[in-house]
């Protein structure tokens, strides 16, 4: 027996960064606004012994259950599909605050080429550039188009940082200064600069100082306690929905966030989405709870897998390259790295933020010349100070036995006397790299899992031994003794943590044939539904996702708001065979 | 307390143990007969392998009991971990951090049963690039890999693994390193990245999950553990901190 609720003006499914922001905004404007939540519901509080590497970095304790759900994988068609039984790859979030409440605060805006990267790329370099089967797209958006939402979520978090001499143009200054350079970050900085580059701190979530943001909300300025990724924040210094925009939309009186709900369907009646089916997971209850506007707010997979359990949109068919849901799934090549090891000098690696770090984005997007290079875009080169914890960082030279007697010395000589200078490439998307349904593995209602069919390509190789090399002449000019150099990416496996970047499934674009949702997020086959997160990007950059999210929330929630005073209708005009060549 | 009294106390539970089990008949000549208490940890009562002894605090620690392990398990987990990360000059290795410990305790739990992972099968091999894909939990895991460790030692050196010299059990951990062993339901290579990674645990810990005994193992890293704050540093040079754990929230 399924019982059916009052209706509410919007309903959104996931309460993390995408769901909050879109609550706050709707919320202030007078709309009643329900969170379904998978997860529990969370408080500061809860964050008193977050400084726990065992608890929450190695045993996951913020992440999504496992046991519950999970994704399957292969790496092509022709492999059979099998579970993550446990994590590895990436990490899920669930909970109030969603992966906002763990993430390291690294907060980056995409570059202008990023939005525009399909035209761009056949504009200067024809298109025989892209390869036959890289499905990479336009968003539909531009930079200049998505800057003032930028702004506005960068405001609201606080972020903290210094011009980035090679980014788009920004409105406005960073709304806090930039974080501390800590001693190897003074070495980053000083090479780099004599190597001709582009240094500039890395835009950080954790607050430089004290900030108090537009709508009222006060926090304080980060401790470097390095205890950022993974974790939660005890002093509330790091941006978290939990200190930001879920108070706020609470403060109004329009919002309410049930936890423990597990949203089964989407409803939907002609062309229009009626409100969703839940599942009260304390007490196995079935509810429906209608609305005039849904938004499915679950970073990727959730967002694809509901659209897929619930036959809303067209399904991606990697044979003819047809349909939309679950198309150009990417991920983040992150294997070009260099670890230097420094026999004389020791730095303070325990200590650090999330967002702690130097930048540099000479080889990022198309800000250098790709005609004599075997791959498109590039990415960000990072010398990061997350903090280092002793379980997980025990970084030795190559060749090193991996236990015994030597292995022990070796670790703990250089766990203060080695630093990583890492590529974050960017992500094509191929005709089959895609996500599906499982077939055979199901979830404790018998619902099929999500499926992850991806691998790299040889764009991915290239670009890791490009940019392995470039960390490695840094490291160079930062005077390590031993530098051991990583350019082998291998194929993909599922097994080693690599990013939480994933992105696509539910993509963005200016045309319906090739895209799900407008530059609204809204569906372009369904007026009242709005998808929200990194399932919108076509593909994906060489940045962490987070700010791009945030930048998508708020042109949602305005977007949202448009649709009600509009009573309803298509935001944005279509346009057909734009993206087609 | 100081060290002497600690040296007293220690002494006087070894004679009253063996008091107790003088009267209670149990000896014979001064032999300990066998039965659940004759196969304790400590296998011969005079014996200088008394995990209890170093560091002294854990007779005071209630935490130093077994959960989960059966007394032979847990002898050749000390005996494998401390050659995993040995005593060396850098201070203790895992028999004296209390790492054999803190995996009995672990595996009592929900990692020791696998209740965060998916377990539903069907259950094939699968792809190196795929992850685990066994039907064995970590109880199990180390339930196989341990008696393999065992009998391998037997076979080889017709002696029990925590008896053999460091050589010897280096040979037979480096057999289960390189995948070379035959196990039930997974590879050897397989057990011995799961007990490496727990040891790794053991030694790095929190001290409240029962390793890293006095926050020996963070000295020696010089990581300062749960600290309030490192905005007085953060733009300086190295510098040592004595470390704190998270025991120290609850004092405040």
């Amino acid at each position: 027996m399924v019982k059916k609720l009052p209706k509410t003006d919007v309903v959104i499914v996931g309460v993390g960064w995408a769901g909050g922001i879109i609550a706050s905004e709707l919320t202030k404007k007078g709309y009643q606004v329900v969170g379904l939540e998978r997860g529990k519901d969370r408080k500061m509080e809860d964050y008193f012994m977050a400084h726990d590497e065992l608890r929450y970095a190695i045993r996951h304790e913020m992440m999504q259950d496992l046991s519950k759900e999970t994704i399957t994988f292969r790496n092509n068609e022709k492999m059979r599909s099998l579970p993550m039984r446990q994590y590895g790859s990436f990490l899920l979030g669930v909970g109030v605050g969603g992966a906002g409440t763990h993430w390291n605060g690294q907060n980056f805006r995409f570059l202008p080429y990023d939005f525009e990267m399909r035209s761009e790329t056949i504009k200067k370099y024809g298109a025989d550039k892209i390869p036959a089967d890289m499905t990479i797209q336009d968003w539909g958006i531009t930079y200049d188009e998505i800057e003032p939402y930028y702004d506005q979520y960068e405001k609201m978090a606080g972020i903290s940082g210094e011009d980035n001499p090679l980014g788009g143009p920004r409105s406005n200054p960073f709304p806090t200064g930039p974080m501390k350079k800590t001693q190897a970050m003074q070495l980053f900085d000083k090479a780099t600069k004599n190597m001709g580059l582009h240094p500039y701190v890395q835009p950080s979530a954790n607050l430089s100082e004290n900030y108090t943001n537009p709508d009222g909300i006060s926090r304080v300025a980060c401790q470097y306690c390095g205890f950022c990724e993974r974790f939660g924040c005890e002093y509330g210094a790091k941006a978290d929905p939990l200190v930001t925009v879920l108070p706020v939309a609470k403060a109004t009186g329009n919002f309410e966030v049930r936890p423990h709900s597990e949203v089964r369907r989407i409803l939907k009646d002609g062309d229009k989405v009626t409100g969703v089916v839940y599942v009260d997971m304390n007490t196995g209850e079935e509810f429906e709870q209608p609305a005039d506007v849904v938004v499915l707010t679950s970073y990727v997979f959730s967002n694809v897998r509901l659209l897929l359990l619930s036959e809303i949109g067209r399904p991606y068919n990697p044979t003819t390259g047809t349909g939309v849901i679950g198309k150009n799934y990417a991920y983040q090549i992150r294997k070009g790295r260099a670890t230097g090891f420094f026999d004389e000098q020791k730095f303070n690696n325990f200590a650090g933020a999330g967002g702690l770090g130097m930048i540099v984005d000479d080889y990022n997007g198309d800000n250098f010349d790709h005609t004599d290079l075997d791959f498109i875009h590039g990415g960000m080169i990072i010398l990061g100070q997350t903090g280092l914890r002793p379980i997980a960082n025990n970084r030795i030279p190559s060749g090193t036995p991996t236990w015994g007697k030597e292995f022990k010395d070796v670790s703990l000589k250089y766990t203060n006397a080695a630093l990583t200078v890492s590529g974050e490439g960017a992500s094509m998307a191929y005709k089959q790299h895609f996500l599906d349904l499982d077939p055979v593995y199901k979830d404790p209602f018998g619902d099929p899992l999500v499926r992850i069919t991806f691998d790299f390509e040889e764009q991915d190789r290239q670009l890791t031994a490009f940019l392995a090399d470039k960390c490695e002449a840094i490291l160079k000019e930062m005077g390590a003794d031993h530098i051991d150099t990583s350019r082998e990416l291998g194929p993909y496996n599922v097994a080693e943590y690599q990013s939480t970047h994933n992105t696509g499934g539910v993509i963005m674009g200016a045309d319906p044939e090739t895209s799900a949702v407008n530059s609204y997020l809204q569906m372009w086959d369904v007026d009242n539904l709005f998808v929200v997160g990194a399932s919108a990007f076509p593909q994906n950059a060489g940045y962490n996702p987070t700010g791009t999210v945030g930048a998508l929330s708020y042109r949602a929630a305005e977007g949202i708001i448009k649709f009600f005073e509009n009573n309803g209708g298509q935001l944005v005009e279509a346009k057909k065979g734009k993206q087609h060549v | 307390m100081s060290t002497k009294d600690e040296k007293n106390s220690l002494l006087d539970k070894r004679s009253s143990r063996r008091n107790f089990l003088k009267n209670s008949g149990l000896t014979v000549g001064g032999l300990i007969a066998g039965g659940a208490l004759g196969s304790l940890l400590v296998e011969n009562d005079a014996s200088t392998t008394d995990v209890q002894s170093e560091p002294h605090k854990t007779f005071e620690n209630p935490n130093v009991a077994l959960m989960y392990f059966t007394p032979e398990q847990y002898r050749i987990t000390e005996a494998a971990t401390e050659r995993i990360f040995p005593k060396d000059h850098n201070g203790p290795g895992a028999k004296e951090l209390l790492v054999a410990y803190y995996i009995d305790h672990q595996l009592a739990g929900g990692w020791g049963t696998g209740t965060k992972e998916y377990t539903s099968g069907p259950f094939y091999p699968g792809e190196s690039t795929q992850g685990y894909q066994g039907r064995l939990n970590r109880q199990q895991i180390f339930e196989i890999g341990l008696k393999a460790i065992q009998d391998l030692s037997v076979k080889t050196y017709d002696n029990r693994f925590e008896k053999l010299s460091e050589e010897e059990q280096d040979a037979i951990l480096t057999e289960f390193a390189e995948g070379k062993v035959e196990l039930i339901g997974m590879k050897s290579d397989y057990f011995f990245g799961v007990l490496r990674s727990a040891t790794l645990e053991g030694a790095y810990a929190d001290p409240l999950y029962g390793g890293n005994a006095n926050m020996e193992g963070w000295k020696m890293k010089n990581f300062p553990g749960h600290q309030m704050s490192f905005l007085n540093i953060i733009e300086d040079e190295f510098k040592v901190i004595e470390p704190a754990a998270l025991n120290s929230q609850h004092s405040h």
